[in-house]
């Protein structure tokens, strides 16, 4: 109620709030178009291609399904993957926390230049990341004929195969530990070694429990591409069936015989992978938040 | 020599954990693509110029850069959307969404290769919808550009994500307070406080669309001069024991990519600075 003057100011000061809520965000038609949109395109690109895997997967039956992920060469494609991620994920993790040590807890000339070719992998195609090892190691490389006179085979053999999986997933744990490192400090540690502790007490002991959840998430994200790389491997595999076949080279092999029921049976096994590896990785972004929230 | 390179620090390990990183770095990284280059050099610039400037080999550049920058742009134009969604919005089903966002880095390329060409193809579940009008995506250049946009995406709603929450609110209430519109504070406000973000994005997609193999050979129907793609040639020229043009194509694709990581970790810089600001 009230006199006709402070109904005309209450009425001015809604139209402001009016205004400036207009002025802060979307109308509700242009929010609901841009949700629209978005889902559009995710459902498109992300969404079908996820359901199609499987879809594709037991689109012969059930039979069909677990003959193609038991038979042999799966077998032995699923043993290979798993032998190539147990040498490649440790040997890149120890790799991944000396270098984040090294990094975020010293100051020396060079670091920024040591960072930007840590990450180098990142930006070599796999198919190159692949061809450097056959160049060296390959029947024509620097190093094929000896290698060949030793009976020494890399190329078109397992070695091959673990190098260049190395090479590929190189930079993830350093990548996710340099930064997270570099904002947490050195404090603990030096309180640390105050108090007399070591070296390696000092990492498990204050270190390894302040970057747990962030060497965590890099290891998760390190083994999906250990485990699913495909163009680097496939140059360096030489498609041997039963012996130096992936997972995906499996997939690959399959398709290209036009048993595309067992090849998205093998392949609905690596969507399942991604999807853990997704799940995994959001819960970990949650745990880390949630941290950073409160210390 | 630790002494001489580092500031004083009382921790431990300095030597230890920097020897062990700068061997292993040269061992597995640096090493084997100092091969590469060395091979170029034995190539002799006749050699190298005649097997880079071939006809096939120039269509699969085209090839490769044309759909990389096509793929980019489609997810410049939607990655920016979702990302605004995602950032700004509420509604069912968005941490779903946000994860999966994730899955063209999660999935193996293979996998994504089948899938989209399964989808794609005359009687996939789309294709079956595009092709009575007259759009043929699966083993045309359209489709390296559908493949290119799967694997590009993450790149450009990752690094949007993290800029657009950081936003300073008040930047737009001053905007709004000053009389501005809701079309003019986005183009004058927001817009350059996350152009940055969104090229590097943009960038980040391209530089992984030139070199992306798996995702592309299924779908491509790779053939010569018209849907090869610059990494198939590789792997091609290899299986032909041809090492010499296969080295020569890769240091080109190279040289790009580093030249693109330069300018990415400029933008970055860039980024940076302004968030300082």
């Amino acid at each position: 109620m009230g006199t006709p003057a402070t109904q005309e100011i209450a009425h001015r000061a809604q139209g402001v709030a009016f205004s400036r809520a207009s002025a802060l965000e979307e109308p509700t038609l242009v929010r609901r178009l841009l949700i629209g949109l978005a889902l559009a395109f995710l459902g498109l690109f992300l969404g079908l291609p996820l359901v199609a895997v499987f879809a594709n997967a037991f689109s012969s039956g059930l039979g069909v399904f677990f003959a193609a992920i038991t038979e042999r060469d799966a077998r032995s494609a699923i043993a290979l993957t798993l032998l190539v991620a147990a040498i490649c994920v440790p040997l890149n993790t120890l790799f991944g926390v000396a270098a984040a040590w090294a990094i975020a807890k010293f100051d020396f000339r060079g670091k920024s230049t040591l960072v930007t070719l840590i990450d180098l992998p990142f930006a070599v195609s796999p198919v190159i990341s692949g061809l450097i090892f056959v160049l060296l190691f390959g029947l024509q490389g620097f190093f094929g004929r000896w290698l060949a006179a030793h009976d020494v085979r890399i190329i078109f053999a397992i070695p091959g195969i673990v190098l260049a999986t190395t090479f590929i997933t190189f930079p993830f744990v350093a990548h996710e530990l340099i930064p997270l490192m570099e904002e947490q400090g050195s404090e603990e540690e030096e309180a640390a070694v105050s108090l007399g502790a070591g070296g390696f007490q000092i990492f498990r002991r204050v270190t390894l429990s302040n970057i747990r959840f962030g060497l965590l998430f890099g290891v998760v994200l390190l083994n999906a591409r250990a485990m699913g790389e495909f163009g680097a491997v496939s140059v360096v595999s030489g498609h041997v069936r039963g012996y130096t076949n992936t997972m995906p080279l499996h997939v690959e092999i399959l398709y290209n015989e036009y048993q595309s029921a067992a090849a998205f049976a093998v392949a609905s096994l690596l969507a399942l992978l991604a999807l853990v590896t997704l799940a995994l990785k959001a819960l970990l972004e949650w745990k880390m938040q949630r941290r950073g929230g409160v210390g | 020599m630790p002494i001489a390179l580092k500031q004083r620090s009382v921790l431990p390990g300095f030597g230890l954990t920097l020897g062990f990183t700068l061997s292993y770095l040269a061992l597995i990284v640096l090493i084997p693509l100092a091969g590469l280059f060395v091979s170029t050099a034995r190539l002799g610039f006749g050699q190298f110029v005649a097997a880079v400037l071939s006809p096939r080999v120039l269509a699969a550049y085209r090839l490769s850069f044309g759909a990389a920058l096509a793929g980019a742009a489609v997810n410049a134009v939607f990655g920016l959307i979702v990302a605004w969604v995602l950032v700004r919005y509420r509604f069912p089903g968005k941490r779903v969404l946000d994860a999966l966002v994730d899955l063209p880095f999660a999935l193996p390329t293979s996998v994504a290769g089948i899938t989209l060409t399964a989808l794609f193809s005359k009687n996939g579940w789309v294709g079956s919808v595009l092709e009575p009008l007259g759009v043929k995506v699966a083993y045309t250049p359209l489709g390296v550009v559908v493949a290119l946009t799967f694997i590009g995406l993450p790149f450009v709603v990752r690094t949007l994500q993290p800029v657009l929450q950081d936003i300073d609110p008040e930047l737009e209430e001053a905007a709004a307070s000053l009389g501005a519109g809701r079309l003019q504070t986005f183009l004058r406000v927001l817009v350059p406080a996350f152009l940055p973000a969104l090229l590097t994005g943009f960038a980040l997609a391209f530089a992984r669309g030139v070199g992306e193999y798996g995702s592309v050979v299924f779908i491509a129907g790779n053939m010569p001069m018209r849907t090869e793609i610059a990494p198939l040639l590789i792997v091609t020229k290899l299986e032909q024991y041809d090492y010499a043009g296969a080295t020569a194509v890769a240091v080109v694709l190279l040289v790009v990519s580093f030249a693109l990581l330069l300018a990415i970790n400029a933008l970055q810089g860039m980024t940076r600075r302004r968030e300082e600001v």
